[in-house]
């Protein structure tokens, strides 16, 4: 879990990934045997395998993580800004927020509640909010954040309830942890773990990648949406914390070959791994574009079921994060059977 | 040419998107005979070559996939809880009778108590009866990720037919009669029966990669004008098949346009111009596939698109296959 700690410390808004890509490119060359950064940025490590070298199988996590990029610095020394990827307009308000590479601590302010019309309420729309950094004047604000700058929210790394983690950008910090655990072995079929850039704003990074490595077989490590709050409908709790790793039927984004995904189920069966459907057809993963860059090839989803996604409190479960590593390398080991059947 | 058993073959074949295998099958059996060469590739994609005199590559491309759905979630007590495979809507799904690969059959209902405004009906409203009572009996017939085809009757009204899955086992089974018509071609033919288009013309941009045409014609159905209250637009059943201008996803390469529309008139079948303002076909992901394909589209007019009731005329099909059987004969220069 150090690691996971380490990776949601660091500051990786689509686009602007330096942090994430340098500690991601430091871990990479102690474990890989060939390491490169592409023209979009994402980092492609290869580790060369033992019996089927020529057999590759891509594995990919996104370094990215949703937030905010600073639009205009205000004459009165308030930011105005713009949200980069999906987030939920309800979570924005009062929240702190942390800066550029100063990291200049913020706090998104809007208009007090006794001002506001009846049908201005909830939610506010980014348009109504700006970012509060204590200046008083354009000058003494671009002294500390230029346009262009991005934000993230600012939230901790804490451990709570029955081994439960919450932080900002879990999503998809658990992946990028999984597969660096994974780079850690040596399997028969070589493994290209790809660490991806935008894959919040459309999986560009990957489809870049996935064009570039043109692998045998593609996985997809992700932290995905999980809805097992109180008064859910059973049927539409799409993922449970605390159920294992995430196994996708179908999203908008590609439909996972199925029998790459009963590989992957009945490798999880015999080992006794827990693992549960994504019981929902929604959102969309740097799947797609692995499946069907070049001549394409098949896919699956491994992920980490993640409460409060794109928010600034992701939460998951240390267990599934341990079974998604666990299940990932027991897939690689066996590889090889699945790619002679194909 | 035998289009109407074709037709009909084809149409009663299980294939929803992402499980295009059992129509696949049905395909190769028809085309085996003459075709030189056949590939099944990654994302299930049926590719099937009939050389000709080697002066260039057509690729055709007709998808096998139907619209359909996918269990989501079992109930205990053996409701199936489902969502959209390709451009269903919730309205058009309740009520309908609907079938698993394996045969289960089942039928759509909706929680008629909590949904008060038929027009604000939702996928998560809808469930399907397949006849168990509880979730392990229902788990003993279907598994969450399961993938069901809308089924009905396949209709001869004489000129005209009328099926569930004529988008589009409709271009499919032109594409299978062009083929067994074809002798003596100019251009080197591949047909491609691609699979998860309903989804965002997935497979067609694959198999445009790796065949890697000198020019790519799709075949697919279109929205016909021609009923009571039907929006303002050209094309009509019994005209001919349609030569595409353009739709939603693409703008057809102007030298193929001309190219088809010359091939009509050297077969003398009659044609008519199609300007579609919403829809996509695999025209445009083999259009923008690699460094960039010309590419064009022969449309069938088809009224009641995505229904159960999918209305097209037997001749618009026939004259489709000689139109396209002359194209590859003279061969496309751009």
């Amino acid at each position: 879990m150090e690691r996971l700690k380490k990776l949601t410390a660091l500051r990786g808004v689509s686009g602007f990934e330096e942090e994430v890509r340098a500690y991601v490119l430091e871990e990479a060359k102690r474990l890989a045997d060939e390491v490169r950064v592409d023209a979009l940025g994402s980092v492609i490590a290869l580790k060369k395998g033992t019996e089927h070298p020529e057999q590759v199988v891509m594995v990919a996590a996104h370094m990215d993580e949703v937030g905010f990029i600073i639009t205009t610095v205000e004459e009165r020394g308030t930011l105005r800004f713009a949200t980069v990827g999906g987030i939920d307009p309800r979570v924005l308000q009062s929240k702190r927020v942390i800066i550029g590479e100063k990291r200049v601590p913020g706090v998104i302010g809007s208009m007090a509640i006794h001002l506001l019309e009846a049908k201005d309420m909830v939610p506010l729309k980014v348009n109504q909010l700006y970012i509060d950094i204590g200046c008083t004047s354009k000058a003494e604000a671009e002294a500390l954040v230029k346009p262009g700058d991005t934000a993230v929210f600012d939230s901790d790394f804490v451990t709570f309830g029955d081994g439960l983690v919450k932080c900002r950008a879990l999503d998809d910090r658990v992946g990028c942890g999984v597969l660096l655990s994974a780079l850690e072995r040596r399997y028969p079929v070589t493994l290209a773990a790809v660490f991806t850039v935008q894959e919040e704003i459309g999986c560009k990074g990957a489809t870049a990648a996935a064009f570039a490595v043109n692998p045998n077989a593609g996985i997809v490590l992700e932290g995905t949406t999980c809805a097992d709050m109180h008064g859910v409908d059973d049927a539409l709790k799409v993922t449970r914390i605390g159920r294992g790793p995430v196994i996708s039927i179908m999203d908008r984004a590609a439909i996972p070959n199925r029998p790459f995904r009963d590989f992957v189920t009945a490798t999880a069966d015999e080992y006794g791994i827990p693992w549960q459907y994504r019981q929902g057809a929604f959102g969309g993963t740097d799947a797609g574009a692995l499946q069907r860059a070049k001549g394409g090839r098949p896919v699956v989803n491994i992920a980490v079921a993640t409460r409060y996604i794109h928010s600034p409190v992701n939460v998951v479960s240390q267990a599934d994060y341990l079974n998604a590593q666990t299940l990932l390398m027991r897939v690689l080991e066996r590889m090889n059977r699945f790619l002679e059947v194909e | 040419m035998d289009m109407r058993n074709t037709l009909k073959t084809l149409c009663q074949a299980y294939g929803p998107t992402g499980n295009e295998g059992s129509v696949a099958q049905v395909i190769r059996e028809m085309v085996a005979p003459v075709a030189d060469e056949m590939t099944t590739d990654a994302m299930g994609n049926l590719i099937v070559t009939k050389k000709g005199r080697g002066q260039g590559r057509l690729m055709m491309a007709a998808h096998m996939d139907e619209i359909g759905l996918m269990v989501t979630y079992v109930e205990e007590d053996g409701f199936l809880r489902i969502d959209a495979v390709g451009g269903v809507r919730p309205q058009t799904t309740a009520f309908r009778q609907i079938r698993f690969e394996n045969g289960v059959t089942g039928v759509v209902g909706y929680e008629s108590a909590k949904v008060k405004n038929f027009a604000e009906l939702t996928f998560s409203r809808l469930f399907v009866d397949i006849g168990a009572s509880s979730r392990e009996e229902a788990l003993e017939k279907v598994s969450i990720g399961d993938i069901a085809h809308f089924t009905s009757d396949y209709v001869d009204m004489g000129r005209r037919v009328c099926s569930k899955s004529m988008d589009n086992r409709a271009g499919c089974a032109v594409l299978v009669e062009m083929l067994k018509g074809l002798e003596d071609a100019a251009m080197d033919v591949v047909a491609v029966f691609t699979v998860q288009e309903e989804v965002g013309l997935r497979g067609a941009k694959t198999a445009a990669w790796s065949v890697n045409p000198d020019v790519g014609v799709a075949l697919d159905v279109t929205s016909a004008a021609d009923h009571p209250g039907a929006p303002t637009a050209a094309m009509k059943l019994g005209q001919g098949p349609c030569v595409k201008i353009k739709d939603a996803s693409v703008i057809c390469t102007p030298s193929v346009v001309a190219w088809l529309e010359q091939a009509a008139r050297d077969a003398q079948v009659p044609w008519q111009r199609e300007v579609l303002t919403a829809g996509g076909t695999d025209t445009a992901a083999m259009q923008m596939t690699g460094a960039g394909i010309p590419a064009g589209c022969i449309s069938l007019a088809t009224r009641y698109i995505h229904s159960q009731g999918e209305v097209l005329q037997i001749s618009d099909l026939e004259q489709a296959a000689l139109l396209l059987i002359q194209a590859a004969k003279t061969g496309y220069n751009s």
